[in-house]
């Protein structure tokens, strides 16, 4: 056995070791950070007057109810405005795009789009928006959320209904079905599964979303469910009450915290069970 | 085609009986009992037959036969994945290749292998035949340029690229592509060379020459050809094996095989009757 | 009018063939059905293609104010005086930069490693629930990171590995005055480590799926020749996968340039210049977080907004590109076959 060949064995094992190393780098901090999530904002999430007392003033106890309740009008109103724009546009490309130069140049921006910085989006939506309202809002929040959610939906909606087989389009085109009656009720049908595993994964990622509230719906001490005023939500609060010196508002950042990441893990799991099932 | 002139190997075997070389001929690799599983499914049954030495020995049978997939055992090239193991013994000279725990790598460096589709790697052609050698070996540029001049001289394709060594692998044609393959394990001295259908994703002259390529090459290595085409392995082999789910139906020197087989079987895939 | 019906990527060339417009419309009602949804659908695809162009045309009329006073020296100045009306901005795009990098440094590796563990040496048992895992670090709410990252990271950080870094890399002839000062916990080094705790699982997903696109065969070709793991993976499906992998690495980066919560709660939100990775600074994202706002006067409005227009742009860039490759090694993939 030569030395190149030690030497080439030794360094296989070294590099193999460290890639190893490198896993459990990742996953340790996996551990850790939801470890810790879950230990200190366990606690909060099984107190009760989490959910119905209301986010209290400085330095005293309550709970986060205004803010799980704006939190889910928003996410809800911004699902609502989303997620049809997402489909109809994720429709034109699938189905009508095969030709056009304006479904290619979409789907590249809507890539971009996807990714583009979450803070970025709220910018935007505050300077058309709310400067021109001279107030922040429900509303403002959620318009900044759909503009999320809407390139998650085109992206799948796109992919999903690229997958439905032309057969199926074919054999409904053969009995005399117009196209758009064909595109609703059969490639919708047969990709519903996976559209609405995209709508899902959508509402994961807005559920965490800080930044694009920030500057939109602010913030509400009270209970408010008007959209046209600014509106509690979840990670504003957390964000406000996590940076200030109160341990009562550390605990109940914590809590929410733990109980957003509940909701964005829990969904994740569910959209994944669900689109291998259809398999 | 003188049964009297050349040594010859002619026995129908079905599971167990070994078919051994004749003393004349020494056997490079010598199979025995070798079972083959995919998970549950067993593929290969307890195969057992000699490779003589410098010759060149065609493995033929219907898809699914389990040639390609016995070839694939003498470079445990299975050990890749999980759930495919072997059992039995595969002896390459005195070591059992089956059963090969630590410096898997050492073995495959002495058993070539080239593949149904060309393969070469991501990079210039000098380098693609430069790959093999440089982890073996410390060569100097200079011996370097020599090898790889060799080994495609060897592969007969040195003049086709002299003058572009460093051009990418793929900016060659299927055939060529196919040679520079051949020249990349020939480049790191092998002793046997495992073919598996290396001809499929080519033309006829490409074919052609590879064909002619296989004959030489026999003078300096032990030859191994799996291929679906009979022709070819009656134009270019000297032992031909014939496989049916799994099983070694019989196995001969080529002329017999082909002009008066054993066993009804090898007759009725060989006049086409069946396969 | 007709829609041509969309042809699935695989298609063979018989199903091409077949593939024209199905045939004479039924009725005139039934293609007016068919004009008035396919109209709806390419209007909701202008307003997504739209979208792209309104942002970045929103935020240059905001920023008109300081685009107008600055011109491009607001790029280098590291000015940040709100009560004088003086605004550059060097040091949040300083602390986007360095933040960046140091968790590309990181995440890249680190990548590399635990994609070659789940395509080479992950049992076949193992494969899925892993990636699964990592998959979860990818979802978990950056705000999440950042409190962690204010919680439990910074003080042991600051009780001990920033001191001994300090004595240990502080002290040598260049490389010291990166790693020189007071021992905070918080700054753009803790900033750098938790961000590239999240890039990590993106580039590994990216790099996991063009690995395992690596024909088999290929593989085979380098193992039979007698390579190592390790050697098969550096020299051979790396090269083969690089565009991909850019494509993958350039996709984090995007995500890291533009995060926001993570940063926020860790970079220490200082104006400040410092050249030392301990010392508190600022990232664009996590300045507009910290002070959009408290923001008052035209001029401290339209500086920030100045900052998101910038941050759009490098990100819209670099992402930009990423997609590029990524698109170019898929049509690589199908004319290779």
């Amino acid at each position: 056995m030569s030395a190149l060949y030690r030497a080439r064995k030794r360094q296989n094992a070294v590099l193999l070791f460290i890639s190893c190393l490198a896993l459990a780098f990742g996953l340790f901090w996996l551990v850790w950070i939801l470890g810790t999530l879950f230990y200190e904002g366990g606690a909060a999430l099984l107190r009760a007057q989490l959910y119905y007392q209301m986010t209290p003033p400085p330095g005293d106890d309550g709970g986060l109810a205004n803010a799980i309740v704006g939190s889910l009008v928003i996410v809800g109103t911004a699902t609502l405005l989303g997620t049809p724009v997402g489909i109809l546009a994720g429709t034109y490309l699938a189905e009508y795009g095969k030709k056009s130069w304006l479904a290619a140049a979409t789907r590249f921006l809507n890539d971009v789009l996807l990714s583009a910085p979450s803070i970025v989006i709220g910018l935007f939506v505050y300077t058309v928006y709310v400067a021109r309202a001279k107030h922040f809002s429900g509303w403002a929040g959620s318009i900044a959320l759909a503009l999320i959610v809407i390139p998650v939906v085109v992206r799948t909606t796109d992919d999903m209904l690229k997958l439905v087989p032309n057969s199926l389009r074919e054999a409904a085109v053969a009995l005399g079905c117009p196209t758009w009656k064909m595109i609703v009720l059969v490639a919708y049908r047969a990709a519903r599964t996976g559209i609405l595993t995209g709508i899902l994964l959508a509402v994961a990622r807005i559920s965490g979303e800080t930044a694009p509230l920030l500057f939109t719906a602010l913030n509400n001490q009270f209970w408010s469910l008007d959209l046209n005023r600014p509106m509690s939500n979840l990670p504003t609060v957390i964000f406000q009450f996590a940076m200030s010196p109160y341990a009562d508002w550390h605990r109940l950042a914590w809590g929410g915290a733990a109980l957003i990441t509940l909701a964005v893990l829990g969904l994740n799991i569910i959209a994944r069970v669900l689109f291998a099932k259809k398999d | 085609m003188d049964s009297a002139t050349r040594p010859l190997i002619r026995t129908a075997v079905r599971g167990g009986e070994p078919a051994p070389a004749a003393t004349a001929l020494p056997a490079k690799l010598r199979v025995r009992h070798l079972n083959f599983y995919y998970g549950h499914y067993q593929a290969l049954h307890d195969i057992t037959l000699d490779i003589p030495a410098n010759r060149v020995t065609a493995f033929i049978g219907p898809s699914g036969c389990g040639k390609s997939t016995l070839l694939r055992t003498f470079n445990r090239m299975y050990s890749l994945y999980p759930d495919q193991r072997a059992e039995g013994e595969v002896l390459l000279d005195s070591t059992n290749i089956v059963e090969v725990a630590r410096d898997l790598p050492l073995i495959r460096a002495k058993i070539g292998m080239v593949f149904q589709k060309p393969t070469p790697f991501p990079m210039s052609i000098y380098d693609n035949i430069a790959f093999g050698v440089r982890l073996f070996e410390r060569l100097s540029k200079r011996q370097m340029d020599e090898r790889v001049e060799w080994a495609l001289t060897r592969a007969a394709l040195w003049p086709e690229v002299r003058a572009k060594l460093q051009q990418s692998g793929n900016s060659l044609s299927g055939g060529q592509q196919q040679r520079l393959c051949i020249a990349r394990c020939i480049a790191i001295k092998p002793e046997v060379l495992l073919l598996d259908e290396p001809c499929s994703a080519l033309d006829p002259i490409s074919t052609a020459r590879i064909e002619e390529l296989i004959s030489e090459l026999k003078n300096d290595y032990t030859v191994v050809l799996v291929t679906h085409n009979m022709q070819q392995a009656a134009r270019v082999s000297d032992y031909t094996a014939y496989m049916y789910l799994g099983q070694l139906i019989e196995y001969g020197d080529t002329d017999s095989i082909f002009i008066k087989p054993q066993s009804k079987q090898t007759e009725d895939y060989i006049t086409g009757r069946f396969g | 009018m007709s829609a041509v019906l969309p042809i699935s990527e695989s298609a063979s060339t018989e199903e091409r063939a077949r593939a024209a417009p199905p045939g004479p419309h039924a009725s005139p009602r039934a293609s007016w059905g068919d004009a008035l949804f396919e109209n709806i659908t390419r209007l909701f695809a202008l307003l997504v293609f739209g979208l792209l162009a309104a942002i970045l045309i929103s935020l240059v009329v905001g920023s008109q104010a300081t685009l107008n006073k600055y011109g491009p020296s607001f790029l280098w100045s590291a000015q940040w005086d709100p009560v004088q009306e003086n605004f550059g901005a060097l040091v949040p795009i300083y602390g986007t930069l360095v933040t960046s990098l140091i968790a590309m440094l990181i995440g890249v590796p680190v990548s590399f490693g635990i994609a070659l563990f789940l395509t080479e040496l992950a049992p076949t048992w193992l494969k899925r629930p892993l990636g699964t895992a990592i998959e979860l670090l990818a979802a978990i709410p950056s705000i999440i990171y950042g409190m962690w990252g204010l919680f439990v990271f910074a003080p042991l950080f600051q009780a001990h590995l920033q001191p001994a870094l300090i004595e240990s890399l502080g002290s040598m002839p260049v490389l010291g005055r990166l790693f020189a000062g007071p021992p905070l916990g918080i700054g753009m080094l803790s900033a750098g480590l938790i961000l590239s705790i999240m890039v990590i699982p993106f580039i590994t997903a990216v790099m996991r799926d063009v690995f395992e696109l690596v024909p088999p065969l290929l593989k085979e070709s380098a193992y039979g020749l007698g390579a190592t793991t390790w050697e098969v993976m550096w020299r051979v499906v790396l090269p083969y996968t690089k565009v991909g992998v850019v494509g993958g690495i350039m996709l984090g980066l995007g995500r890291a340039l533009g995060e926001t919560m993570a940063v926020t709660f860790v970079i220490g939100n200082a104006h400040q210049l410092a050249a030392s990775l301990m010392a508190p600074g600022n990232s664009i994202a996590s300045a507009l977080a910290n002070e959009f706002t408290e923001a008052v006067g035209d001029l401290y409005f339209s500086a920030l907004i100045e900052l998101g227009l910038l941050l759009f742009l490098i990100t819209t860039i670099v992402l930009a590109f990423s997609k590029l490759l990524l698109m170019r090694l898929a049509r690589h993939e199908g004319a290779r076959t």
